[in-house]
């Protein structure tokens, strides 16, 4: 080891784990402005991460940033001490706020994705779409669902990839109960099956409920990372508490 | 001229339609085969390419939309008059004696409509790359996928771009006649029949050409109104 950079494994990532994920002085600005301040963290592998804080504290541009969509400008962010590549990104799903659909039906966008990664056939496409709550839904226009059935799409394409870590960006916000309900269980599921989920999200309850690990952020920085109930019960800084609290951070 | 005239012609130009005169439809094929032709080569390199300038950043990227759009006002005469010192006997590709032929008219008007459509293709696929780019790079899409996903989605509004590169194509005359010769039964075309009939004063045929070209145009454009209404009621546009 000579240098810094040769610490990290450079080779193919295809066939390996790439948990545990780890933050170290990870640091992202756009422009002159600093997104993630010198963040670090830990995230295993049977985890369910729920990242926490006020609007602006960069809970989804560290999500994207675990994506591999993000410059980074300094620090480091590894894959079971790998460095980020497309092998790396091939092994992760991220669903984004705002799901992105294409301009097609629901099967369309379903099989998009079955054209990018082998081994997806009509039969998997199919019971993707079931568990999402979407059967039936083939010939919709994707662009013409509802926000909570936009929302279950772009969680089924996800799905489509067998990811090794899924990212969710605030994958509840303004659903109605069944489509809350489904995803939760989706998540939970998705969980045992060894997927790793990193979520984002507002509902504390929710945290509570999904997560077993929490990431606490606040203006670009991770304030506290703990287990969810030492978090909830115990939280070691002032900001945390005022934010379980729901009193809002300056 | 008074309006009997005008009528007159009209009325020969309608029972020349109608009566499938054989001249007239040599004319209208061989338009249609350059014409499609040409838009079709033209369509082969430049929506390919038009897309990669819109989701590619690289140095001179700007410069290079710059050029194509400017291209897109090329004057027809000026792109005629190259295209013959080029295809002339004693240009660089004289040897392969193409003057006067469709070939080079084809090649004519390609150089006319390939900026057009690279420059419209790429306004277009540049918005909705702002929209694709974070889920392509988040998947791996490989680049040639990409861009067929680009101008699949993309695919109501390349219909226009589609339409105005034909539409620069068939309504041509300038370099046509100066590469084509406007040649009875080998390289007369309709724009340059309707300029020939007009300057010989047989205002019946280029009336019954010009017919033709409106109601072309009129179909065409329906057409392409009915299919956006219907891809904008599902969102796809």
């Amino acid at each position: 080891m000579l240098n810094g950079t040769c610490m990290y494994k450079k080779d193919k990532t295809s066939q390996k784990k790439i948990t545990p994920i780890v933050a170290d002085n990870l640091s992202v600005s756009f422009g002159s402005v600093n997104i993630l301040n010198k963040i670090n963290f830990k995230i295993h592998d049977k985890d369910i991460t729920a990242v926490i804080g006020p609007n602006g504290a960069g809970k989804s541009i560290l999500l994207q940033t675990i994506n591999g969509l993000t410059n980074i400008q300094k620090g480091k962010i590894t894959f079971n001490s790998f460095l980020h590549s497309d092998d790396i990104r091939k092994k992760q799903a991220l669903v984004f706020q705002n799901p992105t659909l294409l301009r097609r039906n629901v099967l369309s966008n379903m099989e998009f994705i079955a054209n990018i990664y082998k081994n997806i056939d009509k039969n998997i496409i199919q019971n993707s779409l079931v568990r999402c709550g979407l059967g039936g839904y083939d010939q919709k226009s994707a662009r013409l669902l509802s926000g909570g059935e936009k929302q279950r799409l772009s969680l089924a394409r996800a799905l489509l990839t067998k990811p090794s870590i899924l990212l969710l960006d605030e994958p509840t916000a303004n659903l109605d109960p069944f489509s809350l309900k489904l995803i939760e269980d989706i998540i939970l599921e998705e969980n045992k099956k060894g997927t790793c989920i990193i979520l984002t999200t507002h509902d504390m309850a929710q945290a509570k409920r999904l997560a077993t690990n929490i990431i606490f952020m606040n203006k670009g920085e991770v304030i506290e990372q703990k287990n969810s109930k030492t978090f909830f019960n115990k939280p070691e800084t002032n900001e945390a508490l005022k934010y379980i609290k729901g009193e809002i951070l300056l | 001229m008074n309006m009997n005239i005008i009528l007159e012609a009209l009325n020969k130009a309608i029972e020349l339609v109608i009566t499938t005169d054989e001249s007239l439809f040599e004319i209208l094929i061989l338009s249609f085969k350059v014409s499609g032709i040409s838009l079709l080569l033209s369509c082969l390199l430049g929506l390919p390419l038009g897309t990669l300038l819109a989701i590619k950043n690289f140095w001179g990227r700007n410069s290079v939309l710059i050029l194509f759009n400017t291209m897109m006002g090329l004057p027809p005469v000026v792109v005629g008059l190259v295209v013959y010192l080029i295809v002339s006997r004693s240009g660089p590709l004289g040897w392969l004696g193409i003057l006067y032929t469709p070939t080079a008219m084809i090649i004519a008007q390609m150089i006319l409509i390939t900026p057009i459509i690279v420059s419209l293709t790429a306004q277009i696929v540049e918005e909705i790359s702002q929209e694709y780019k974070n889920l392509f790079t988040s998947l791996v899409v490989p680049a040639h996928k990409a861009i067929m996903a680009y101008l699949y989605d993309a695919r109501y509004s390349i219909l226009t771009v589609i339409l105005a590169g034909f539409g620069r194509a068939i309504s041509e005359v300038g370099a046509v006649i100066i590469v084509g010769g406007n040649i009875d039964h080998l390289t007369r075309v309709m724009t340059t029949t309707i300029a020939l009939e007009t300057s010989k004063g047989n205002l019946s045929l280029a009336l019954a050409l010009g017919i033709i070209l409106l109601f072309i145009a009129l179909i065409t454009n329906f057409l392409l109104i009915t299919i956006k209404m219907n891809a904008k009621r599902h969102m796809y546009v």
